[in-house]
């Protein structure tokens, strides 16, 4: 228990840590990295409540996939670091006011489930089944509509992404690739048998 | 207390009886290469260190220990210093979920395949800050290649692996090795051959290894991410990548050719039983390809790669997992039959 424990506090220390890290840092590459040890922090406590999958897909997906991306986007722009600051007053009580309602958004929920006599025991291990088998069964059984238009809505997302972004470029040479693997020799050279010639003076001079 | 001490204490040892094995084996494995591309070339490859050149890898180690890591001016030390453990460290924790024979494991873990992802996604991370950390342009060309072409493959890998947990029904590597019992006919790689290639071509592109060496390019970007990097720092990323190599190498066998499982019937006596040589055997056929990939192909441009990744790979691993899925409703491949 007591190992289980440390775990815990070293674990949120780091996921706290990078934040801070995230809003201090000046240089935008850095800040980024300091939220890809938030996430791998989280996923790790995560990973302590027996919540295997939603750990392994935060890495797979968050770390492995857009903060990838996000890196690539932020090591590409010439982000200006004093401009990026110019807006920090001003922007100032906005902020104050969302971390206000994320506050007592989390006081709220937190009471909530201090009301509760007990935490309800985790219906995978009673079972004696694992979390990623339990997860599966819930969301194609019970949720399987919910889910289904949640995937629907991604993918609708997915092709306004590339209807958005999609434009024809004139005057670009494209390979075909078919094209290329279909070529064959007979069309492109065409060999023509001819005598040799004789001359009088080609061959001597 | 104590107990858990003990834990730690044995964990640890298993670990290191699965790291150090590792890493001879990489050291091994280079100088077969090394040997392999020279009998390909009709060379010699490495022979005056040692006898048959054996030590040859040995000496290179020596030699890159001692030597100077030089850190390139304006170079962000701490990120520079840092990317080559980030780039091996998920290289040896994948590791954990490898099944070497039947409950020969470190980590019986129920989500494996979803942990192999994790780890694998996570390398990239090595490659990307030390192409930025270095402060040149070349380091960060080859890090951007990567970064593109290591998201883009994983895709088509996680794709093909659904096809696999499907017919196993099962995310934990040793049940989908125990899910291919009953001989080569069996084995995944028959209801799912065209996976076969798409996972074993997608870890070649993952690895970054020829065909799919763009990151480094010698011919383009000089050596890509680790172009300032000498020295031990440069030694780690050696590890890593030949690390990832070998374990796509074990990986392939566990998930489509039977694992530890033997080719021959079970009533042949010792040949037919199921063993760790099995796999090394497996696993060695299959990182001998690695090889002969080097050997053989001329590197993809960088655009061919993208349009191999996304518009052949994906989609065939996409109808895949339907006919997967037909193939486990309609009970023509039962698990463990």
């Amino acid at each position: 228990m007591t190992i289980q424990l440390l775990a815990f506090y070293f674990f949120a220390f780091f996921a706290v840590l990078g934040a801070l890290l995230v809003i201090s840092l000046r240089n935008p590459v850095h800040a980024v990295l300091s939220l890809v040890m938030t996430f791998f922090s989280v996923a790790c406590i995560w990973m302590l409540l027996d919540a295997e999958f939603l750990a392994l897909a935060l890495i797979v997906v968050y770390v492995g996939a857009v903060m990838v991306l996000f890196l690539f986007v932020v090591m590409m722009l010439d982000i200006k670091v004093a401009a990026a600051r110019e807006g920090f007053i001003r922007y100032l009580p906005v902020g104050i006011g969302v971390a206000l309602i994320m506050l007592a958004e989390m006081i709220a929920m937190i009471g909530v489930r201090a009301m509760r006599v007990a935490p309800p025991p985790n219906p995978a291990t009673m079972r004696g089944e694992s979390n990623v088998a339990w997860i599966g069964q819930a969301l194609y059984t019970r949720y399987l509509l919910p889910f289904e238009v949640a995937a629907l809505i991604l993918t609708v997302g997915i092709v306004a992404a590339v209807a958005l972004t999609l434009r024809q470029r004139t005057g670009v040479r494209h390979q075909s690739a078919s094209q290329q693997v279909a070529a064959v020799a007979r069309d492109r050279v065409r060999l023509v048998s001819m005598p040799a010639e004789r001359g009088d003076d080609g061959a001597k001079s | 207390m104590l107990a858990d001490l003990l834990l730690v204490l044995w964990t640890l040892i298993k670990i290191l009886a699965i790291v150090l094995p590792l890493v001879i084996a990489v050291a091994m494995f280079v100088y077969w290469e090394r040997k392999v591309l020279g009998w390909m070339h009709v060379r010699m490859g490495p022979n005056q260190v040692g006898p048959l050149g054996l030590l040859q890898a040995f000496a290179d180690v020596v030699k890159l220990l001692i030597k100077e890591i030089v850190v390139p001016t304006n170079a962000s030390r701490f990120l520079f210093f840092l990317a080559p453990m980030l780039a091996l460290v998920p290289a040896l924790a994948a590791w954990a979920v490898i099944p070497f024979g039947d409950g020969v494991v470190l980590s019986n873990a129920n989500a494996g395949i979803l942990y192999l992802l994790a780890m694998t996604s996570l390398g990239v991370y090595g490659i990307i800050i030390a192409g930025w950390a270095s402060n040149s342009r070349y380091a960060m060309l080859g890090a951007m290649r990567s970064a593109a072409q290591v998201v883009s493959y994983e895709l088509a890998m996680g794709l093909a692996l659904v096809c696999v947990l499907v017919l196993a029904g099962s995310l934990n590597l040793s049940d989908i090795v125990r899910a291919q019992q009953g001989g080569l006919l069996h084995w995944f790689w028959l209801p799912l051959l065209p996976m076969v290639v798409v996972y074993f071509v997608s870890g070649v592109a993952e690895t970054n290894r020829a065909p799919f060496d763009v990151a480094e390019g010698e011919s383009e970007i000089v050596a890509g991410f680790h172009v300032e990097y000498s020295g031990a720092a440069f030694a780690l990323f050696f590890l890593a990548e030949y690390a990832n190599m070998i374990l796509v190498s074990f990986l392939t066998p566990i998930f489509f050719f039977g694992g530890w499982m033997s080719p021959f019937p079970a009533g042949w006596g010792a040949i037919g039983d199921g063993s760790f040589f099995w796999l090394l055997a497996k696993a060695f056929l299959v990182s001998f390809l690695f090889l002969w990939f080097r050997a053989s192909f001329p590197r993809y441009r960088y655009d061919q790669i993208m349009r191999l990744g996304w518009k052949v790979f994906i989609p065939i691993a996409l109808l895949w997992v339907l006919v997967a899925g037909c193939l486990k409703y309609f009970h023509i491949v039962t698990p463990g039959a």
